[in-house]
């Protein structure tokens, strides 16, 4: 699904030029759940960015479902954003003067779906993520657990080929990230790709694959055994 | 322009003003108020426009009077002070030697200017009125209406100096019960009695001559009071498009020609010239208008200008959640026309609540002036200029929008997206 071949990037600052990434190789294949580790400062959120074409790399190539991503420029980027990916943030960045069902609806408006059909579509994501009751809610009515599924129902609406998430869980307390992250393992189950960038330990665990990034590079990049969400809820 | 007819982007519109009350409400004030003072303005404007246009419509607005003084220099032998006297041939070279002339009518008068009114008597009842001698041309210059069943004097009543009399509608009321009808009755002016012709309604507006005149042929008064051919003033009406002015200084340099005065005497004619009243007069009112239009102008563009501000700090407390938009899939073009779409449909519906607005005071002031004394009608704003004021909001909040879409997408998703 993903392919990303000696990726370097580094950002300018004046005259100094702050090296990020040093050359990053990795694959990710349909349906993986991967934890993109590391310690603050460590380039997650820049790997993270360029994944999700919000940022240009400088060497190297990456190439998404087979279509090499170079050269592009801002508008044909949205059209591949809205195509293929789909994003959760920290701090949620939900609309606040839509409801929950206008925030998860509104990719599918850039996909020029007609109005009625994405109403239904987003009513069917939130009642996914158990808050079809909460659909003409403002998000500030809703708790940040709610506010978070409301914007994985929104990343999910348009249907992407991979989900990114930088940090879901940061702004949340241990059980409701928990909560939030058994409905990411739920998606997953279902046979989504999704790239999860944390620094805490126990939501890298509930991912089935760990990515270790050090100094610019991955330093460790391993499989392991899932652990369910559930079981904490 | 698919976009523009596409349901979605127009819920989207609607969708990002409605839901930005506060903001919404204080940019429509801003043009609301530009457009309104434009409309008003503009619209109070016309309605003087209107005024002074149904003041002027009963008399030939390039007229003007001429009546003869004495002398204020000697001149030919001739001593200063010497009375001058207005003559019947004075008109007819007047009209050979000034071609600007459309229309001349000689007046013969008493009962005004100092001169003692005419008594008038219908059996029990009585008055004492101005009495006029004149030719039917002079109805070219002041139109008289005359009630049903009336006429006007015409040229037989000249020729054959007939005794008959034109009376005003004072002049009816003072000396007839209100069922009877004046025409074909006889009245006795002086000691010489006139058959009544016709009634004349006082005009609307500018007139020559009050409610309580009367007119007769000019060659029955040269009969009656022996004038001779003496005459009072002259009425005169230029072509339209002449120069008023410069006609009245023609006529007054010939009349001191034919009366042998000096060329530099001024005092020697008198002249009342309306033309240049009028034109006083209307360019008040044009002026007024031309006011009302860049003052309504600057209001309104300083309106539109609000708008554009006040959607560039909403692109700036906006940003994340364009970032977001983007991030979702909105290609920059896709923000640029919301943003723009968002300014164009804020100044319009204010364009639209200010028209409204405006004409509803339009009315108000209508209905007030309506009975008082005052040179004001119908104060309308044009439709093409109401049609013109919406196009160049449309325009104004195009580009006006402009500033701050073209803001909105030169920030880049990452940069707006960016934590803290
Ligand atoms: N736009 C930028 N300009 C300059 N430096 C940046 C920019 N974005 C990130 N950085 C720097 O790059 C490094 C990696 O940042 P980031 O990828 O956000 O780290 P992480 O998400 O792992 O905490 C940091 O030192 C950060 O200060
Ligand atoms: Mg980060």
């Amino acid at each position: 699904m993903i392919q990303i071949k000696d990726l370097h990037k580094s950002y300018k600052m004046g005259k100094n030029s702050l090296h990020v990434l040093k050359g990053i190789n990795f694959n990710v294949e349909e349906g993986e759940l991967v934890a993109i580790m590391g310690s603050s400062g460590s380039g997650k959120s820049t790997l993270l960015n360029i994944l999700g074409m919000l940022d240009e790399l400088d060497e190297g190539s990456y190439t998404l479902d087979g279509v090499p991503i170079k050269n592009l420029n801002e508008t044909k980027a949205a059209q591949y954003r809205n195509k293929f990916l789909g994003f959760v943030f920290q701090s949620f960045n939900l609309i606040n003067y839509k409801s929950a069902a206008e925030n998860v609806a509104l990719p599918l408006y850039y996909q020029k779906v007609p109005r009625k059909e994405r109403q239904e579509k987003a009513l069917k994501y939130l009642a996914q993520v158990g808050l079809k009751e909460w659909a003409n809610h403002l998000p500030s009515e809703l708790s940040g657990g709610q506010k978070q599924r409301v914007a994985i129902a929104r990343a999910m609406a348009a249907e992407p080929k991979v989900l990114l998430a930088d940090e879901p869980t940061g702004a949340l307390d241990s059980t409701t990230s928990y909560e939030v992250m058994d409905l990411i393992q739920k998606i997953n189950d279902q046979g989504n790709t999704i790239l999860i960038v944390t620094h805490e330990p126990d939501i890298a665990d509930m991912c089935k694959r760990i990515v270790h990034l050090k100094d610019g590079v991955i330093i460790e990049d391993k499989k392991i055994e899932q652990v369910r969400a559930a079981k904490y809820v | 322009m698919g976009f523009l007819f596409d349901r979605n982007t127009w819920q989207e519109i609607f969708g990002s003003i409605s839901k930005n009350r506060t903001r919404t409400i204080i940019t429509v004030i801003g043009v609301l108020w530009g457009i309104f003072i434009y409309i008003a303005l503009s619209g109070a404007a016309k309605g003087l426009d209107n005024g002074f246009d149904k003041v002027f419509k009963t008399v030939a607005i390039n007229s003007m009077f001429v009546w003869a003084q004495s002398t204020s220099m000697p001149y030919d032998g001739f001593k200063t002070g010497r009375p001058l006297q207005l003559k019947l041939e004075d008109v007819k070279t007047i009209q050979n030697r000034i071609p600007e002339v459309q229309y001349i009518a000689p007046r013969i008068t008493q009962g005004q200017f100092g001169s003692e009114p005419v008594y008038t008597v219908r059996g029990q009842k009585y008055g004492s009125y101005v009495l006029n001698g004149d030719y039917p041309i002079y109805t070219k210059i002041s139109t008289k209406k005359i009630y049903d069943g009336g006429r006007f004097i015409n040229q037989e009543d000249i020729d054959q100096a007939r005794k008959v009399i034109v009376i005003g509608e004072r002049v009816e009321q003072e000396l007839y019960n209100k069922d009877e009808n004046p025409v074909g009755t006889w009245i006795r002016v002086g000691s010489v009695y006139f058959q009544v012709i016709g009634v004349h309604k006082l005009a609307q507006g500018v007139s020559f001559d009050s409610d309580s005149a009367m007119f007769i042929p000019f060659t029955t008064y040269q009969k009656l009071y022996n004038s001779g051919d003496n005459i009072g003033y002259m009425c005169i009406a230029a072509y339209d498009d002449v120069d008023v002015v410069q006609v009245e200084k023609d006529i007054k340099t010939l009349l001191r020609n034919i009366h042998r005065v000096d060329p530099k005497d001024e005092r020697a004619f008198g002249s009342f010239n309306l033309g240049e009243a009028f034109s006083k007069t209307m360019g008040f009112a044009d002026g007024l208008t031309f006011m009302s239009l860049v003052v309504g102008i600057a209001t309104i563009l300083a309106g539109v200008i609000g708008i554009g501000n006040i959607l560039l700090i909403s692109v700036k407390e906006r940003t994340k959640e364009l970032g977001v938009r983007r991030a979702l899939g909105a290609t920059p073009a896709e923000v640029r026309n919301q943003i723009v779409m968002e300014s164009v449909f804020l100044t319009v519906i204010a364009g639209i609540l200010g028209i409204i607005l405006g004409a509803g005071v339009l009315a108000l002031i209508n209905s007030l002036t309506k009975d008082i004394d005052f040179p004001y009608t119908n104060p309308t704003v044009p439709i093409p200029y109401v049609i013109g004021a919406l196009v160049i909001m449309v325009v104004l909040g195009t580009l006006i929008g402009l500033i701050p879409a073209q803001r909105a997408v030169s920030i880049r998703p990452i940069e707006a997206l960016r934590e803290e």
